[in-house]
């Protein structure tokens, strides 16, 4: 469903990321591992158009996307759960939920999948006439991946969704992802929390200072000895 | 309770009314594109020579000649945006200061040309209310009720539509909103055309009640700005209310004193807040 092939990007005369090919195929989760500042969150913002390609082909559903801005790429079905989650702090709930509808496509389903949101999410709906900042952290991440949702994408991009959180949130979040996968969605998780992600993904990458160092299924890289050392502290 | 002073209060709360208009027009500019438009009270000049020309020159309806200045006004806004804001969005922001105070001298100086430096009135004449005693135009409670119905308008269209909720979230986090399929573009695009659409109405009512003359931004444009700032540069809610107190410092000042010095006694209540609370009366 997406294919990076050689993608170089950075922020000015900074490099971030070099050379890096990867796959996320249609219907599968796939996971990206490393440590602070290796690059993972450039490659999301890669992805969907708030930072340059600088080479290398990016293609969404065989049609190259790395030229498109942010906006586009969400009418063409990528949403991104941003670092930090970004909510809009003194909007409503509901009206951050509303501002993910916007593309026109989206906005005609508004109704329907706002109520799908908020089974999803029943706190979301106690709380939907609350500012988003008054949220705790896990209610704001479960915000965030609303909003993603509300514009119906066919790939979903998660930014450390579990950054911040405490480790019974962080139980709730990947097994919100487990059920946002059973349901047919695509998606492409960033992440530092090694174990569990890869208890939810199919495939994973390990990116290391802007480089893939290794990749294989998730199966593959918990039986791997380097990735046990360093990341899993075992 | 002095007749005299009940109408002052009450003619202070009319008058807000128009300010409290432009304050949101102003403040929605530059909440959301992060610019000020030195030259807003020009453009509402603009919208009242409109009127003046289809109204009293042409001989169209009123009512026409009002629409028209709305929409003119309108598109007004978005030129400002796309041929002086747009190519130096990125740049310092007293770059943008300077360039559309360069607009308010062109404004000035081109509709001197076109009209010269005569005071213009469109001839319009209501009727003078008198209740209890107390004497009220017409005119100012057209303006006022106008007013009013522009900002529910206003509000409404930010809070229900999903235009109108895109341009309240761009004012918070300005980066992330294209992940929301929102083009940045689009929305300064349509903010300028609300702020135009706003000073084009404040421009008919503002013409049912002053003489047009090219140098009538000047007797507005520094209380806007006073106003916007004393509620919070940005805080729509804050500029309005700051409308109301400044038009009542204004209306009572006059009262106690002569108009001149009212305004006198404004800016100077204004100075003093300023060092009490710098970042507005309703800063958060």
């Amino acid at each position: 469903m997406l294919s990076l092939a050689a993608v170089s990007a950075g922020y000015g005369s900074f490099r971030a990321l070099f050379n890096v090919s990867l796959e996320v195929p249609h219907g599968q989760a796939v996971g990206v591992i490393g440590p602070n500042g290796a690059g993972k969150t450039t490659l999301l913002r890669l992805i969907s158009g708030l930072v340059p390609l600088d080479s290398g082909d990016i293609r969404f559903e065989g049609h190259p996307v790395g030229a498109l801005s942010a906006h586009r790429l969400v009418e063409r079905g990528i949403a991104h759960v941003p670092e930090n989650r970004r909510l809009f702090p003194r909007l409503t709930v509901e009206d951050n939920l509303r501002i993910g509808a916007f593309i026109p496509p989206a906005r005609r389903h508004f109704a329907e999948q706002l109520e799908r949101i908020y089974q999803l999410f029943p706190r979301l709906k106690d709380r939907r006439k609350q500012f988003a900042g008054t949220l705790s952290g896990g209610e704001q991440q479960m915000c965030a991946i609303g909003r993603a949702l509300m514009s119906r994408p066919k790939l979903l991009l998660m930014d450390e969704p579990s950054a911040g959180l405490a480790p019974l949130v962080v139980e709730q979040v990947f097994d919100l992802v487990r059920r946002i996968r059973a349901e047919g969605l695509t998606v492409l998780i960033v992440e530092q929390n090694v174990q569990q992600v890869l208890d939810v993904v199919d495939h994973a990458y390990l990116l290391e200072v802007g480089s893939i160092r290794l990749s294989g299924t998730s199966a593959e890289l918990k039986g791997n000895d380097f990735i046990r050392k360093s990341y899993m502290g075992l | 309770m002095d007749i005299y002073l009940l109408e002052a209060i009450i003619n202070g709360v009319l008058l807000g009314g128009v300010l409290a208009l432009l304050a949101l027009g102003l403040n929605l500019i530059f909440g959301v594109i992060d610019v000020v438009w030195i030259a807003y009270a020009d453009l509402v000049m603009c919208g009242m020579y409109l009127v003046y020309w289809l109204y009293a020159v042409l001989g169209l309806p009123l009512a026409l000649a009002f629409a028209a200045s709305i929409v003119f006004v309108a598109v007004l806004g978005v030129l400002v945006h796309l041929l002086i804001i747009a190519p130096i969005l990125d740049s310092a922001s007293i770059n943008q200061l300077l360039a559309t105070g360069g607009l308010l001298f062109f404004l000035q100086s081109f509709a001197t040309l076109l009209f010269s430096t005569e005071f213009r009135n469109i001839g319009v004449r209501l009727p003078i209310i008198s209740f209890a005693g107390i004497y009220i135009s017409t005119a100012r409670l057209l303006a006022f009720a106008m007013a009013l119905v522009g900002a529910v308008a206003l509000y409404s269209f930010l809070k229900r539509s999903f235009i109108g909720t895109a341009i309240r979230a761009i004012a918070q986090d300005r980066d992330i909103v294209g992940l929301m399929g929102v083009d940045q573009r689009t929305i300064y695009l349509v903010t300028s055309a609300i702020g135009g659409a706003l000073a084009g109405l404040a421009a008919c009512l503002l013409a049912l009640q002053y003489d047009v003359h090219p140098f009538i931004g000047n007797t507005f444009g520094p209380l806007i700005f006073m106003i916007c700032v004393l509620g919070g540069l940005g805080n729509m809610l804050g500029g309005f209310v700051a409308a109301f107190i400044i038009s009542q410092i204004i209306a009572v000042g006059g009262y106690f004193s002569s108009t001149e010095l009212s305004y006198v006694i404004a800016f100077a209540s204004f100075i003093a807040l300023m060092f009490v609370r710098p970042r507005g009366v309703f800063a958060r």
